[in-house]
């Protein structure tokens, strides 16, 4: 494969596309997908092959506005319509080329004018399962400008130059993580995508893997010829039935088109990719503890240093970026580190993808430059909180993450104001919580998925998530004490402090947000025994016996 | 050192093939087990003690740490699946909208707390940790499709379907 052959096949593609007079591009994500797409697909066929209208029907990646679906969006005349069943195929059909179909149309400029599409600029535009269809949106154009044009170190210094930083939440600069690995010795290397998105709440990933899948192979070749690594591997959920397939369609395909393995295009460079699958272990979103599991073994972290940078996978350096990362990777190349870098904040740049859940009319995917406001996210793009609600806080990071009040809604997310704020900017779940969410029972229901998901390798995160479990139980059934509350905030400190790996540093953050802003709550439920948001049901009396932890 | 020959497949049931077709594609290399056992819970719908033992002697891995892996994710059951399954997802998303009800419901209703089967083999009750339509919470998995909004009604009825099967 060579650049002309690409241009070829992206020129084929548009002559093939210009054939048909309209374009229905129908999304086929989980939430429309269960809201009936297929049937829905189905029906546009039989409806255009009916009417003899020259329509192309494509399935696409989640189009983002996911509580609308499922979605149609009709190219040229670019018209979206939402709540579309199979019921009304024939009216959309019918209506191409004349006036768009009215109950159907749907109204959400202010949802997507103020995001910014980059790693989802395909989304919506493509077939996932087509190879073509993604070069035709100058895919793999990156990797072969980069493998005839570009040094590695070129490539380094260009995603440098980006200020790029990991989009898995932790935020380290990706080019400096690019770098240490390339420097490191050794002939063999790998190169891994994390795509164990554990987060409960989120969603990005999942829709990057399955609505463009290439785009993730394509930044994991470019970041492979540029620290010198020959394998690849990309770990995913077992969850995630859907990504898996298209990953491994989309992996076929690259290699049929020798885009993936010896010489490609005609350069010494060899690359090829395995999936491995997850098997339910949030721990395994870890770094460490992800390539225990690509290895075989139990997920269990390992301490830091040697960092996999040095020493990873069986002992070799080993490059680990999140899928989003990647997925950021070949528009920086094409573009240059400079457009990058213009779009953001000071010292967080580019644009980050959210999952907008919970209490908020609009939920689903919004891409949104780094730096906006909080408030923009959820009232002009989200919609606000719907049936007559109240806002109360909204929860980013996860379990590792915490809960911002309103009064703070006017913060610009980026990495460093979320950190201050006693949030992370984690992987991208944003949840929604209004008045009727209790915030003692949200803090006890993370330190509960903690407790579960502890690998039980350290005791601090063992025992102490569970304990920390019991004194929030106490709480949320109205048997706590404030001498309790002490005890919970001092545990808290130690299991922040001896943790051995980011889950157990990190478990206390929901709490100790949830202390901060809304400490009124926890002294409700103490002092009066009662649950301001009426979710505790204050019954049932637990002792106050310690748990024994074993395992 | 004699060459190493694999244990000879348990039985003549085909889908031990499908297993060891795995273990063949990865060279029998012992990075392979979390794969086989995928592949065993993909063609068996759980792990039993024969299993674990065959893969475990084909892979060269001491029986202690295939067991241990076995036990260390979620995602891999002991225990052979009821006829009908519903998994209820508690992920964040969903909890916030009212997944601890819907358990609650369906354990009442079943009468066996989530992660058992019915005593008469019909109805499995799981727990997810989100399985990513976070948009449509609360969901459930309805032998593994997908059901956004879930209502407790539409859940009974779903159940109550189920168990007059």
């Amino acid at each position: 494969m060579t650049i002309e052959e690409l241009e070829q096949i992206a020129k084929s593609v548009s002559q093939e596309n210009e054939k048909y007079d309209f374009q229905l591009n129908v999304c086929m994500d989980l939430a429309c997908a269960s809201q009936g797409a297929e049937k829905l697909r189905e029906a546009l066929v039989k409806a255009a092959e009916a009417c003899g209208k020259n329509v192309l029907i494509r399935r696409t990646g989640c189009m983002g506005p996911c509580s609308s679906g499922p979605l149609v969006r009709v190219d040229p005349d670019d018209v979206l319509y939402h709540h579309a069943n199979m019921s009304h195929a024939g009216a959309i059909v019918e209506s191409l080329g004349g006036a768009p179909v009215p109950e159907l149309q749907c109204d959400l400029n202010d949802h997507f004018e103020k995001q910014v599409r980059v790693v989802l600029e395909n989304a919506g535009y493509i077939d996932p399962e087509k190879i073509d269809d993604y070069i035709a949106r100058d895919g793999y154009k990156a990797l072969l400008t980069a493998l005839t044009e570009m040094t590695p170190n070129g490539v380094i210094h260009r995603v440098t130059e980006s200020g790029l930083r990991g989009r898995g939440g932790g935020g380290y600069p990706t080019g400096l993580k690019w770098g240490t690995v390339a420097k490191a010795g050794g002939d063999v290397k790998y190169v891994v995508c994390n795509g164990d998105e554990g987060d409960p709440g989120a969603f990005m990933d999942r829709s990057v893997m399955e609505g463009d899948p290439h785009r993730v192979v394509e930044g994991m070749a470019l970041a492979a010829y540029a620290v010198g690594a020959s394998k690849g591997f990309i770990y995913v959920r077992a969850e995630y039935p859907v990504a898996v397939a298209r990953l491994t369609t989309a992996l076929r395909e690259a290699r049929r088109r020798g885009l993936l393995g010896n010489n490609i295009c005609n350069t010494p460079f060899n690359f090829d990719v395995e999936i491995r699958l997850g098997a339910g272990a949030f721990v395994c979103g870890e770094e460490t503890a992800l390539l225990a599991s690509i290895e075989g073994k139990r997920g269990t972290p390992k301490p830091r240093p040697p960092y996999p940078a040095v020493s990873g996978l069986w002992g070799k350096p080993t490059l680990i970026n999140n899928v989003e990362t990647y997925a950021n990777i070949a528009p920086i190349i094409r573009n240059g580190g400079k457009w990058f870098a213009n779009m953001g904040s000071e010292r967080s740049k580019g644009t980050k993808v959210f999952a907008l859940t919970g209490k908020i009319t609009h939920t689903g995917l919004v891409e949104v430059p780094m730096g906006i406001k909080l408030r923009e996210i959820i009232e002009n793009i989200g919609g606000g909180v719907p049936n007559g609600h109240t806002f109360k806080a909204v929860q980013t990071g996860g379990p590792s993450g915490g809960c911002i009040p309103a009064e703070m809604l006017d913060l610009g997310v980026s990495y460093d104001a979320l950190m201050k704020v006693g949030s992370i900017m984690g992987s991208g779940g944003m949840i929604v919580m209004d008045d009727t969410s209790c915030m003692v029972n949200v803090a006890r229901f993370f330190v509960e998925f903690c407790m579960t998901e502890s690998c039980g390798k350290c005791i601090p995160c063992r025992a102490g998530t569970a304990q920390m479990h019991t004194l929030l139980t106490r709480i949320c059934s109205g048997s706590g004490t404030m001498e309790e509350l002490d005890l919970l905030v001092q545990l808290c400190a130690t299991i922040k402090e001896t943790s051995l790996c980011g889950l157990g540093m990190t478990a206390p953050n929901p709490v100790l947000s949830t202390l901060k802003y809304f400490k009124n709550e926890y002294i409700e439920h103490i002092v009066h025994k009662r649950c301001p948001a009426g979710v505790c049901t204050m019954k049932a009396p637990v002792p106050n016996t310690p748990v024994e932890v074993l395992a | 050192m004699p060459a190493f020959t694999p244990p000879p497949l348990p039985s003549d049931d085909k889908r031990w093939k499908i297993v060891n077709g795995t273990m063949r594609k990865n060279g029998f290399a012992r990075h392979a087990l979390i794969e086989t056992l995928h592949t065993v819970q993909s063609s068996f719908g759980y792990l039993d003690d024969d299993s674990i033992r065959f893969v475990a002697q084909s892979l060269r891995v001491p029986l202690s740490q295939a067991y241990g892996v076995v036990t260390f994710y979620h995602y891999f059951s002991l225990k052979p699946p009821g006829k009908h399954t519903l998994t209820i997802c508690a992920g964040t998303a969903c909890y916030i909208k009212g997944a601890d009800k819907l358990i609650a419901a369906a354990e009442q209703k079943l009468g066996i707390p989530q992660g058992q089967t019915t005593n008469d083999g019909k109805i499995s009750l799981m727990m997810a940790r989100c399985v990513g339509a976070c948009s449509r919470a609360p969901v459930a998995l309805s032998d593994g499709e997908v059901v956004g909004e879930m209502s407790g009604e539409q859940m009974l009825e779903q159940l109550e379907r189920w168990a007059v099967e």
